[in-house]
């Protein structure tokens, strides 16, 4: 499957590794939603890594969307929980 | 639902929310393309600012270390005129800046690590927007509009993923950008009430004390030069004076 990393790029997955980030997905939403942030950017940042480290990148002017994104691991807490919220962090593009 | 799902989710909302606009699929491509076009200049213009806010860092940086021998330098007058309340106070000064140099050199690297983030996204961004552009011209002669719907979609998706990625960079740069702008002037505001020049015409108390001690320093000095030139161009005389 193809795994965009916020900030990093896409990235095309196979087997095992597939699996293994969907674990560590459980462990980063469970980590959001204990409000740890420092355990959060860990499993944010294994996530971003397992997917550098086991995927194959994806040409830059490939245009095939995504079956999943990892979220930037960089963000505050308060950040991260903004991104979530109804509110947002992306800012729209003005017309 | 994990935060990859969410993740997912939130940014599809986002370019959809984009291209709503048009209903004409054609429309469609071009409004997409166009802001495209808007969103590379906005990563160009950017990464501007973060190489401007870097160098007035990097600017900074040289003046604090310029300041430091100086305060140095008043706290020895102040003490040399027996008033180690004012050397006090410059060496309260100088570990202040020591301590500003230091959270400089660490917003220099952060800035230097968002030129790089912003340079890698205007990079994939502007290669995806031209492989678009080619897509988007085939789309529209070579499909009828019920497969166009389809095509369009995907080439949307693919790319809306990335302007959004993108747009995000863009606005946590900036956010950084401005902190560090924010902290830029506060610094400069120590330097410029801190360098020994303004001591006469800026206000504080102290700025004027220390002023006056630098002042002494300098009567002392002179009058010790003076003397000593004097008794040099007299001694000959007595000397003089004494063989007749």
């Amino acid at each position: 499957m193809i795994v965009r990393v916020m900030g990093v790029g896409q990235f095309r997955l196979e087997g095992d590794a597939v699996s293994r980030l969907n674990e560590l997905d459980d462990r980063a939403q469970e980590a959001l939603d204990r409000e740890d942030e420092a355990e959060l950017d860990r499993y944010l940042d294994e996530m971003a890594a397992l997917v550098r480290r086991d995927g194959e990148p994806l040409a830059d002017d490939d245009l095939s969307a995504s079956e999943a994104i990892v979220p930037p691991s960089d963000m505050t807490l308060e950040e991260t929980k903004q991104f979530f919220s109804d509110e947002g962090l992306i800012p729209d593009i003005q017309q | 639902m994990g935060l990859m799902s969410r993740t997912s989710a939130i940014v599809r909302a986002w370019y959809s929310k984009l291209l709503d606009r048009a209903e004409d699929p054609a429309v469609t491509l071009d409004y997409s393309y166009e802001r495209q076009l808007e969103l590379l200049q906005n990563v160009k213009k950017g990464i501007a600012d973060v190489v401007t806010a870097k160098k007035r860092l990097e600017l900074q940086t040289k003046k604090l270390e310029t300041e430091l021998p100086k305060l140095d330098e008043q706290a020895r007058q102040a003490l040399a005129a027996n008033r180690e309340d004012l050397a006090r106070a410059a060496l309260e000064r100088k570990a202040f800046a020591q301590q500003q140099l230091q959270g400089l050199d660490q917003q220099i690297e952060d800035l230097e690590a968002q030129q790089e983030k912003l340079a890698a996204s205007e990079k994939r961004l502007s290669a995806k927007v031209e492989a678009f552009r080619t897509q988007k011209e085939t789309i529209k002669a070579q499909y009828s509009a019920a497969e166009a719907q389809v095509k369009i979609g995907e080439a949307a998706t693919g790319i809306g993923e990335e302007m959004a990625d993108t747009g995000l960079a863009i606005s946590r740069a900036q956010d950084k950008t401005e902190q560090m702008q924010a902290r830029a002037a506060a610094v400069d505001e120590l330097v410029e009430s801190g360098t020994l020049e303004d001591y006469t015409s800026s206000g504080t108390q102290l700025d004027r004390e220390l002023a006056q001690v630098s002042a002494q320093n300098q009567v002392d000095a002179d009058l010790a030069r003076l003397k000593g030139e004097l008794a040099a161009s007299g001694q000959p005389k007595e000397l003089e004076k004494e063989t007749k």
